[in-house]
């Protein structure tokens, strides 16, 4: 009996095929869903979606959000959630406006000062949540209030208003520009230079995940946290590290949206946090970390994105956005969830 | 045998988690080349105890000395820099990770290409699937789940990984519990080969007859402190058997139980057949 099972367990791998390993990738649900969506808006309002235009407008909505997903999703995939990166989106980008109308320093040269806030602010998220073992979703909770609180008093008590504008008669600004808010004509539209940071960040993401030790390091933290520690991985460093990064992913969207808009605003970032979480829970991370990927955040993001602007484009009032987005998420959960087992199955 | 220097040894050592003593007062050396068995029953400390040995945990108290230098480690990390590699209890696998990934998380192999290091994928599937197989398991795909294998295959991937990675001590937290009679031979075989090749083994096991197959000391725990470590000439094979298998507390057992019966009888007088008795009996 044993004999001829070990005998025909090579065919059984002959089995698994390339197609079958395609299909229980975590990112296909958000995959055919990006397809469906796009098909979707492509029928019912073909004039403004199908154009370049319409879809370099798009692109750009789900850029910003997509850094950001990019960022949490891994680490969710590590296992922690970060609801702050908000908040820090306002708070970079006022102390990037402020240190410049106020103290006359060169854009580039505050926007650097931020980030370095930002990487603090990441620094902290993480030292507390590996320091009191309370979960992060309490600690950047805290978070979430302390930063915008801290944004909108500091940006009140040293410009007496909640927004800092005019930022394109300060100096550094046609460096920035070019490095952040940049649009790059292809036919009759002008596609932004942050598209272009979301693909590259997705990508350095996606390399680090499935390419070297640290993204390693990251499923096992997220699987099991005790395991992963039991056999050597520095999962208080890593945990800090990824903190460090949902913080910079929120400084780099802060200092898009600061440079493409010209000023900044205490209220900017208003539940990104959550929709961050939307895009990466559709592209099929699973919640409880240890599963998913960085490409499925992207058409997380993607999707979001499409919604939006679609529903500009077909005419129908936004308001009808949110009952979408949240009836979305039901859904990709549970189609999420039906490829995981399915995946599953196939590498049995 | 005393005249060689151990390879790791800890003197009076205390564990206190909280308000709960788990080590009181534990002495213990482990020399290259043997197979040194710990005993004794389920909450004695025995995890505890190589937790300590492998960096888990820190001693409350007490010296830690590994090749005769005290040691102080901060994790697992580096305990496992200095070789000493772990088979835990609850095995420390990652079920949604692959075989592969698995096997060497924490200690990935890389491949330079460029700049980058990369993990070596192409290594850690061909040495995993090797090392399994060496077991006498055929993984099929390297890159299955690991939550997808059997107990008994997980076990066997995270032995295979400790061998693998355990240049000096290799320590086994009851490594046989769950797995068949061929499997656990293989792992029985897998001692002994490691203990020929110098590496210190720890072995832990409820099995009196794993222990006594391979076993060249044993050391009794019981409820946080040492009974002392004997050699086996000092402890004959009848009185391990006996002190392990709870021969004294089943002969107690068997006899509450007879005066149960003995009650039965009395209540369900008349009524029982004598099939029901015999079963009673259990004859
Ligand atoms: N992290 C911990 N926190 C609190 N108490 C603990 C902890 N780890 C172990 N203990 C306690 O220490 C004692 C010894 O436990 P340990 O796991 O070392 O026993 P063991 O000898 O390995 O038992 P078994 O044969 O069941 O595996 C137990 O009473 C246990 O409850
Ligand atoms: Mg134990």
């Amino acid at each position: 009996m044993t004999t001829t099972a070990q005998a025909n367990q090579d065919e059984r791998v002959a089995e698994v095929g390339g197609l079958r390993k395609f299909l229980s990738r975590p990112e296909l649900g958000a995959f055919g869903g990006a397809i469906l969506v796009w098909l979707f808006f492509a029928i019912v309002a073909p004039v403004g979606f199908l154009s370049l235009r319409g879809t370099a407008n798009y692109l750009e909505v789900s850029a910003q959000i997509g850094i950001l997903a990019v960022a949490v999703a891994l680490l969710m995939i590590g296992g922690e959630f970060d609801l702050s990166i908000g908040s820090l989106v306002a708070l970079s980008g006022a102390a990037t406006a402020i240190l410049t109308t106020q103290y006359g320093l060169p854009l580039y040269v505050s926007a650097i000062i931020a980030l370095i806030f930002a990487l603090l602010a990441g620094m902290l998220n993480g030292y507390l949540v590996v320091r009191t073992k309370l979960p992060s979703f309490i600690i950047t909770l805290a978070g979430l209030f302390v930063y915008r609180g801290l944004t909108i008093a500091m940006t009140r008590l040293i410009t007496g208003r909640t927004q800092v504008g005019g930022l394109d008669d300060m100096p550094g600004y046609g460096l920035m520009e070019s490095l952040f808010a940049l649009r790059i004509p292809i036919g009759e539209a002008n596609f932004r230079i942050s598209i272009l940071w979301w693909f590259l960040f997705a990508g350095i993401a996606t390399f680090i995940l499935l390419r070297t030790q640290i993204g390693n390091w990251i499923f096992g933290l997220g699987g099991d946290e005790t395991a992963a520690r039991n056999v050597g991985v520095p999962v208080d460093r890593l945990k800090i590290g990824l903190f460090m990064t949902t913080a910079f992913s929120a400084w780099l969207v802060s200092t898009i949206t600061v440079i493409q808009v010209k000023s900044a605003d205490t209220l900017r970032g208003d539940q990104f946090e959550f929709i961050a979480i939307i895009a990466v829970v559709i592209g099929g991370t699973l919640l409880t970390g240890g599963y998913g990927s960085a490409i499925g955040a992207v058409f997380g993001a993607l999707i979001f994105g499409m919604v939006r602007q679609g529903l500009v484009f077909w005419g129908v009032d936004a308001d009808w956005f949110q009952v979408f987005m949240g009836a979305m998420l039901i859904v990709a959960v549970l189609v999420n969830n039906f490829i995981r087992k399915r995946a599953e199955v196939a590498n049995r | 045998m005393s005249t060689r220097q151990p390879i790791l040894e800890v003197r009076n050592i205390n564990k206190t988690f909280g308000s709960v003593i788990a080590l009181a007062d534990v002495s213990m050396d482990l020399l290259p080349g043997e197979v040194h068995c710990l005993l004794g029953d389920n909450g004695a400390g025995k995890s505890t105890l190589i937790k300590t040995f492998s960096g888990v945990h820190k001693q409350s108290k007490g010296e830690y000395l590994f090749e005769g230098q005290p040691v102080e480690f901060d994790s697992p990390r580096n305990a496992l820099d200095m070789g000493i590699a772990t088979v835990y209890q609850d095995l420390a696998m990652i079920p949604l990770m692959s075989i592969a990934r698995n096997f060497f998380l924490g200690s990935e192999p890389k491949r330079k290409v460029g700049p980058f290091n990369l993990f070596d994928h192409k290594f850690a599937n061909r040495t995993a699937r090797e090392e399994m197989s060496k077991m006498g398991i055929d993984i099929r795909d390297p890159s299955q789940p690991v939550g997808t294998l059997s107990g008994g295959e997980r076990q066997s991937v995270a032995i295979a990984r400790a061998v693998y990675f355990g240049a000096k001590v290799l320590i086994l937290d009851e490594p046989t519990a769950a797995l068949g009679v061929k499997q656990a031979g293989t792992v029985l075989r897998y001692i002994v080969q490691s203990k020929s090749k110098g590496i210190a083994v720890i072995f832990i096991t409820h099995n009196p007859h794993h222990a006594y197959t391979v076993g060249d000391r044993f050391t009794i725990l019981k409820r946080g402190r040492t009974l002392g470590t004997f050699t086996k000439n000092e402890l004959p094979r009848e009185e391990m058997v006996r002190m392990m298998s709870g021969q004294d507390e089943l002969e107690a057992l068997t006899h509450e139980l007879e005066e149960f019966r003995h009650s039965d009888d009395l209540k369900a007088a008349g009524q029982s057949t004598e099939i029901d008795q015999q079963l009673a009996r259990g004859s």
